[in-house]
């Protein structure tokens, strides 16, 4: 598989009351074609400052960002990354900005100056593939919150990006949206072939993902399969982090002597695993 | 509920006039406001009425609903009408008293300019009834359009995007505050008792985070906009097209008899 994204030592800085802080250090990550990516890390660990660089919002201080080939410092395709790269935030309201869905999911084909017909069938498929359709004529501000993430994603899609960045999307929602909004980027990367970045604080997010990448402090701390990533269950916490429900209780098991594995996620393979354990207990 | 008012009301229905292009109305809204004031004597006034009656009528919106905007207007009216009792010349006196006298010019005056006043606001209601808030700011921009050729081409764009960036926030913004109020109801603030200047401070501390929550609200948004492409408005194309139609033709030819007769009227007596 190609790289669609390539971050190369990329460094941020930024001023703030005349002293200078460093938001992302010397950064490389390749995201592949087609891949589900969960960045994980605490507040203020640079991953919403890398977001942002991923779509050109941001210019890297130093390094270079490579998006399909295109450098994202290149004032000339300043529209062409942003139309590659989809970027979702995390409070819908403040996204949209149309009074009815489908004319706000027109916004951004229409910034494309598609033709009429084009942008219709557009918005059509991208309402469909979030399963929105039904709300086309309806007011953004009668929805819920996942409702309304959902409108702001289809707004993205509708622009048929490569890669959808989203930072934080669930972080304003309740459970029920957050369930929401995971299953239609799983539902977009697997029929579509969206190549999906997720920025969260949410294990149970990052559990579905290929692969996760832990940042802390401006830095890649880790980086692997979730299964990988959640076995560190130390390194985790020291950065301030949480390990999903079942790897916090199968590492406490093994703390206390018992023989299971942590790199399980997964409730069925986590009971499978105590049971075995159990088992090897009795004999 | 607060959050439900909008701005323009609009009422669902599949009329003639729902169905007649937004520009046309609004440029029909306007030759008929012209035809209410050109309306020089009491036949053509009435004519008008019984025009703007009739649109009422195909316009299938309860009647209701007009007399509620009406209820809103009725203080000015009824000033208009008292100011203008004084005002008529000719006539037998009826009243006299200090400096002012009552004829029956005056009442005569006075009724025909309180009719003028209601059939404005009944046809412009008809426009907000009739048309969603969108299509009227769509129509706007796209009779705006002529402003291009003389140099304001990124002037009409704007205004347009404002427009729709207010309709979108507006029910947003309300219910924000509505929150704030409560936010500060719960540690004690009084907004409802005192007198008119205690009220205006009280509401002090609920427009300042109203402001800082929407210029944050602002620069969320321009971020989001920048990330869908937007770059003011160049090249940019709709996916609603305006069409006009047969519609748009017959009742253009209605208001334009209409407005001939008022003409005649106006002459002949």
């Amino acid at each position: 598989m190609d790289n669609l994204i390539e971050v190369k030592n990329v460094t941020y800085e930024y001023t703030d009351e005349e002293t200078v802080h460093t938001a992302v250090k010397n950064l490389s990550l390749n995201i592949k074609k087609g891949s589900f990516t969960v960045i994980l890390g605490h507040n203020g660990s640079g991953k919403s400052t890398l977001a942002k660089m991923l779509n050109g919002l941001n210019k890297p201080t130093l390094g270079d960002i490579l998006v399909d080939g295109i450098n994202t410092k290149d004032e000339a395709n300043e529209l062409e990354v942003r139309r590659k790269v989809g970027m979702v935030f995390q409070n819908p309201d403040n996204q949209l900005v149309a009074s009815i869905v489908e004319e706000d999911v027109a916004f951004g084909p229409e910034n494309l100056g598609l033709e009429p017909s084009v942008i219709r069938q557009r918005v059509d498929e991208a309402l469909k593939a979030v399963d929105m359709y039904e709300f086309r004529k309806s007011t953004p501000h009668r929805l819920s919150g996942g409702q309304k993430q959902r409108i702001a994603i289809a707004g993205i899609i509708a622009m048929q990006p490569l890669c959808l960045v989203l930072d934080e999307p669930t972080a304003m929602l309740d459970p029920k949206g957050r369930a929401e909004i995971v299953s239609t980027l799983i539902k977009l990367n697997h029929e579509k072939g969206i190549t999906v970045i997720l920025i969260t604080h949410y294990m149970e997010e990052a559990e579905k993902a290929d692969r996760v990448v832990v940042m802390n402090d401006g830095e890649i701390i880790s980086d692997g399969a979730p299964s990988e990533i959640f076995k560190n269950v130390e390194q985790l916490k020291a950065v301030g982090l949480d390990v999903p429900q079942t790897t916090e209780l199968l590492y406490n098991l093994q703390k206390n002597g018992f023989s299971v594995s942590t790199n399980v996620i997964s409730i069925k393979e986590a009971a499978c695993e105590i049971a075995s354990a159990l088992h090897s207990e009795e004999k | 509920m607060l959050k439900d008012i909008t701005f323009g009301q609009y009422f669902e229905s599949n009329s003639l006039i729902h169905r007649t292009d937004p520009r046309v109305k609004i440029v029909l809204m306007i030759a008929l406001i012209v035809f209410i004031f050109v309306s020089g004597n009491m036949f053509s006034l009435l004519l008008s009425a019984a025009f703007v009656l009739l649109v009422l009528i195909v316009s299938r919106v309860p009647f209701k609903m007009y007399l509620k905007n009406m209820k809103a207007i009725l203080p000015v009216l009824i000033f208009t009408a008292i100011i203008n009792l004084f005002y008529g010349e000719g006539g037998t006196v009826l009243l006299s008293f200090w400096k002012l006298t009552v004829t029956t010019g005056g009442i005569y005056r006075s009724f025909f300019m309180a009719l003028r006043i209601a059939l404005l606001i009944f046809v412009s209601s008809a426009l907000t009834y009739t048309t969603t808030p969108n299509d009227l700011t769509d129509a706007i921009e796209k009779l705006l359009t002529p402003l291009k050729f003389i140099g304001l081409k990124s002037a009409v764009h704007t205004l347009a995007m404002m427009m729709t960036i207010a309709l979108r926030f507006i029910p947003t913004l309300i219910e924000e505050a509505e929150k704030i109020m409560n936010a500060q109801k719960a540690r004690g603030a009084d907004l409802e008792s005192g007198g008119l200047v205690q009220r205006v401070k009280a509401l002090i501390p609920i427009l300042i985070p109203l402001l800082i929550s929407s210029v944050r609200r602002a620069s969320d948004l321009a971020e989001a906009m920048e990330c869908r492409c937007y770059n003011g408005g160049e090249g940019k194309t709709r996916m609603k097209q305006m069409h006009t139609s047969l519609t748009d033709i017959w009742v253009t030819v209605a208001c334009v008899l209409y407005g001939s007769f008022v003409v005649l009227l106006n002459i002949l007596l």
